[in-house]
């Protein structure tokens, strides 16, 4: 795996187009192209079957839906039950269009909302069918028995979100992910009992089978019994989330990780927008080495806590013996019209730097104050507690600190991928045959995600978007050939995966797969994290492959692979992380501008603001695997805006 | 901090187990119980050791995944999970005891894993609404009084970590099973159903080996979610109701 030197010397490709949306005006494009999609016979649909892979919002709801339209699904996820997947942490809420406020939203709006959100990166067809969509996500949830917040007369309640000014979020109280991945499970369940779904559960996809190009199955291994084995199908589908556990700390669940698109991506589909990570402002500080992952406090304590550090550099005293004037409250200084309400990008870039200056508080210097002795002082100390009594003691059993007494420290975290596999319209990757659904592609937000946009990106995708086109898929292609083990493209990927199992297990080293994680976790959120630059970028990507050499050198895996094995299943993962840090870092690289969740120092506006280049980057970059460690091809995709047009953001 | 742990190790289902001792140094009051553990296993590995196999993922108490009994208490000292657990709550030089779920219908899969699928085939045999995707009415055709929807969403909260079987000395399931037939019997949308649902339910609880209830109420100690003990009396008056009005 020789890298050096000219893995950041790419080339660029064909143009690549989306050619599955119809034209014609943006609202009436999914209803077209639903009816020109083409249908199975119900009696033809029991011979065909559906490979999902992953059971969170995405999946969940994918493989019940493909399920009771006849079709044989079988499914796979990592966890010991499906119901387990990280779309179960999400706390906010879900938006849709219902305008039951009567406050002026629409679908249009809220496509809008959406596509200004992600600052102009996202496909204007995509993100209005989601809009559309979002209406019958709450009806569906709704008859499930997903026991939304509802006000007295028995109807539902809804909460406006940050970067909108209309109320469209749905919501059960802090825990509105885990009670739609629960409806979405209990859906899926009702089709495992029927026989529908072949559920394969602590089963991880280690790689893709593609025959004369298209998806025809996955080799998986059985995490208990350590068997891999190769499972075939017409169509593969991958809901398997984001990639932000590259970074090591992140809110992702500890076990998301990047294998299953990465291995897709090695095969043949093409990984767009990479570079487009979200890191969200209001997460508890590490406390130290020891971290494993960290947890986000909800983005609405902004509206009454004071974000400050001290003014003089490495001022260690506790925080009440800080004089006021002495205190440096820098978004109310240098963002007095937006003052803590920030957007999420600008809010966490600024804690960044104060940190960098050596003002940062708390253990490493790694955090900022968030303050409520005003808030408390204001509106009473029960006033402050019926706002957000739980999140203070959420905050109080992690740190054992009371935040009605001392400020709560917070700095910011990796929280969610807006990247991906590049899909077309139809959720289809470049490969034909698979599909990727949910976090796993990149196709709606752009770059930038809005809140309580992931669930219902998710949902919809599930329920109502893929079983559309994979229907299509499927009645294009009626008579695949029948492949099997013996297939010489399925020995093949069986074969790499047994090799590449073995190895690990053989090398003899003196690391653990977890302190490689680390290292690379490091490396990707000091150059390719807040904020980027090219000599830093350049930096990372010359260290990169180091990396991985040394991995391979030094890394220790104990036991064997024919049981339960934790250490050699991360192991695994970290080799695809090693592999998708260095594209990650060449996306940034090339990407000469600042938007969303992608800020260049070298692009900054006079007054230090995101400087978005849409001459030279209006579109997705979508990147071609070539060779392990040789550079890949970009193939741009350009965005096109006939509803909603590019303006600059500005909050000073 | 210095610690003494006790950890069940045990290769295979089928072979014994035992308590295994290591020391732990240089734990950290701010740690997790998890971290902890990782902390134990990052030495095991640099050690040529298998390291302790156990669940996790989230570590922010909501997937369910965590599953370990802690001096003898499910999920531990505290009234959460146990990667909500943290080491300020021991004291140096404690020993710890680290056990996996103790329960017939729970097998070990290996050191502190255990297969929980029991719960996966109880939800299957009725733990959802007869819906499929498109069929939905619009979601404000049916109003649920408020009170109906804090009820359901009270015993929704369940995560299915299995603490309340682990805690039972009967290995009961009552308290799991109850929270899914309280959450949608609480709802107009799960009404049609109710009562094929109960006893579905209960009956696949039976034949999965969980044991029966005594009203000992130790699950309801051990839920870190909250879903009260009298949720199984509500249960068992759904299962006498459906057996009289049973409409299949």
């Amino acid at each position: 795996m020789n890298t050096r030197p000219d893995y950041s010397h790419y080339r660029t490709g064909d143009p690549i187009a989306d050619t599955k949306a119809p034209d014609g005006p943006v609202a009436e494009r999914w209803d077209r192209r639903r009816f020109e999609a083409g249908l199975v016979n119900p009696a033809n649909r029991r011979g065909r079957t559906v490979i999902v892979v992953g059971t969170g919002l995405a999946g969940g709801s994918a493989g019940a839906t493909l399920a009771e339209q006849g079709y044989r699904v079988v499914q796979f996820c990592y966890s010991d039950s499906p119901r387990r997947a990280h779309s179960i942490a999400a706390q906010g809420g879900i938006n849709a269009a219902k305008n039951y406020r009567n406050d002026g939203d629409s679908v249009h709006r809220l496509f809008y909302d959406t596509v200004k959100g992600g600052d102009f990166r996202a496909r204007e067809s995509n993100v209005h069918r989601l809009a559309q969509v979002s209406v019958e996500i709450i009806d569906q949830c709704v008859a499930q028995g997903v026991p939304f917040a509802r006000e007295y007369g028995g109807l539902l309640d809804t909460r406006s979100f940050g970067g909108v000014q209309v109320s469209r979020t749905f919501y059960a109280r802090g825990q509105t992910g885990q009670q739609l991945l629960l409806g979405a499970y209990q859906a899926l369940s009702r089709q495992i009992a029927a026989g529908n779904v072949e559920m394969h559960a602590r089963t991880e996809m280690l790689d893709l089978i593609t025959v004369d190009g298209r998806a025809r199955g996955i080799v998986a291994r059985d995490l208990v019994t350590g068997e891999v084995s190769t499972h075939f199908a017409d169509a593969v589908v991958l809901a398997t989330g984001g990639y932000g556990n590259v970074f090591y700390l992140s809110t992702n669940a500890m076990n998301s990780n990047a294998t299953a698109v990465w291995r897709a991506h090695r095969r043949g589909a093409y990984f767009a927008n990479p570079c487009f990570t979200q890191i969200h402002p209001t997460c508890i500080p590490r406390t130290g080495d020891h971290q494993s992952k960290l947890t986000l406090m909800s983005e609405s304590l902004r509206n009454d806590g004071r974000i400050w550090v001290p003014k003089a550099k490495g001022d260690t005293r506790p925080a009440h013996e800080i004089p006021e004037a002495e205190r440096d409250y820098y978004l109310e200084r240098i963002y007095p019209a937006f003052g803590n309400l920030v957007p999420r990008d600008i809010a966490s870039r600024a804690a960044k730097n104060v940190c960098d200056e050596g003002r940062g508080v708390g253990p490493g210097g790694q955090g900022v104050y968030l303050d409520f002795a005003d808030a408390i002082r204001r509106l009473g100390r029960e006033k402050v507690a019926e706002k957000y009594g739980n999140l203070f003691e959420m905050y109080e059993r992690i740190t054992a600190e009371d935040p009605y007494e001392v400020p709560m420290r917070i700095y910011p975290a990796v929280h969610y991928t807006m990247g991906g596999l590049w899909v077309d319209y139809d959720l289809q990757t470049t490969v034909p045959g698979l599909f990727a659904i949910g976090e796993a592609n990149f196709s709606d937000h752009g770059a930038n995600r809005l809140g309580a946009s992931a669930l219902m990106q998710g949902l919809a995708d599930g329920y109502f978007v893929l079983p559309a086109t994979v229907n299509d898929y499927l009645a294009r292609n009626p008579h695949p050939e029948p492949v099997d083990a013996g297939h010489p493209e399925a020995a093949a990927a069986v074969r790499e995966t047994r090799e590449r199992i073995d190895r690990l297990l053989a090398a003899d080293g003196d690391r653990t797969p977890d302190s490689f994680h680390r290292e690379i976790g490091e490396l990707m959120w000091e150059y390719c994290g807040m904020a980027r630059t090219e000599a830093g970028l350049r930096k990372a990507l010359a260290r990169i492959p180091a990396l991985r050499e040394e991995f391979w050198q030094r890394v220790r895996v104990p036991g064997t692979g024919a049981q339960l094995n934790q250490t050699l299943e991360k192991a695994n993962r970290v080799v695809d992380y090693l592999e998708l840090a260095e594209l990650m870092c060449l996306d940034a690289l090339h990407r000469e501008e600042s938007c969303g969740g992608h800020f260049r120092e070298e692009s900054q506006t006079p007054d230090g603001e995101a400087a978005r280049r849409d001459d030279a980057f209006s579109y997705a970059a979508a990147w071609e695997f070539t060779a392990p460690g040789a550079a890949p091809v970009l193939h741009r995709e350009d965005l096109v805006f006939e509803y909603v047009h590019p303006t600059q953001r500005s909050y000073a | 901090m210095k610690l003494n742990l006790r950890v069940w190790r045990q290769q295979h289902p089928e072979t014994p187990g035992a308590m295994v001792t290591y020391e732990v140094d240089g734990i950290s009051r701010d740690m997790s119980f998890l971290e902890m553990l990782d902390t134990l296993n990052e030495d095991l590995i640099l050690r040529g050791e298998e390291p302790v196999a156990f669940d996790h993922d989230c570590r922010e108490g909501i997937c369910g995944a965590c599953s370990l009994v802690i001096n003898g208490d499910a999920h531990g000292p505290e009234r959460t999970t146990a990667c909500q657990l943290h080491m300020r709550s021991f004291r140096d030089g404690d020993t710890i005891d680290v056990e996996p779920w103790r329960a017939a219908a729970f097998p070990v899969v290996r050191d502190l894993v255990v297969d929980r699928s029991a719960f996966d085939r109880i939800i299957q045999a009725g733990g959802y609404v007869t819906v499929a995707t498109g069929s939905a009415p619009e979601a404000h055709a049916t109003a649920v009084p408020k009170a109906d929807a804090d009820r359901a969403f009270e015993h929704a909260e369940c995560i299915g970590c299995g603490a309340c079987v682990a805690a039972c000395p009967n290995g009961s399931a009552m308290l799991f099973t109850s929270a899914k037939v309280n959450h949608l019997g609480a709802l107009p949308q799960g009404s049609p159903e109710r009562e094929t649902r109960v006893l579905d339910m209960v009956a696949q609880m039976d034949a999965e080996g969980f044991g029966g209830c005594t009203l000992t109420g130790e699950c309801a100690t051990a839920c870190p979610k909250g879903i009260p003990l009298p949720s199984i009396a509500a249960m068992n008056k759904e299962w006498l109701r459906a057996n009289r009005t049973v409409r299949r």
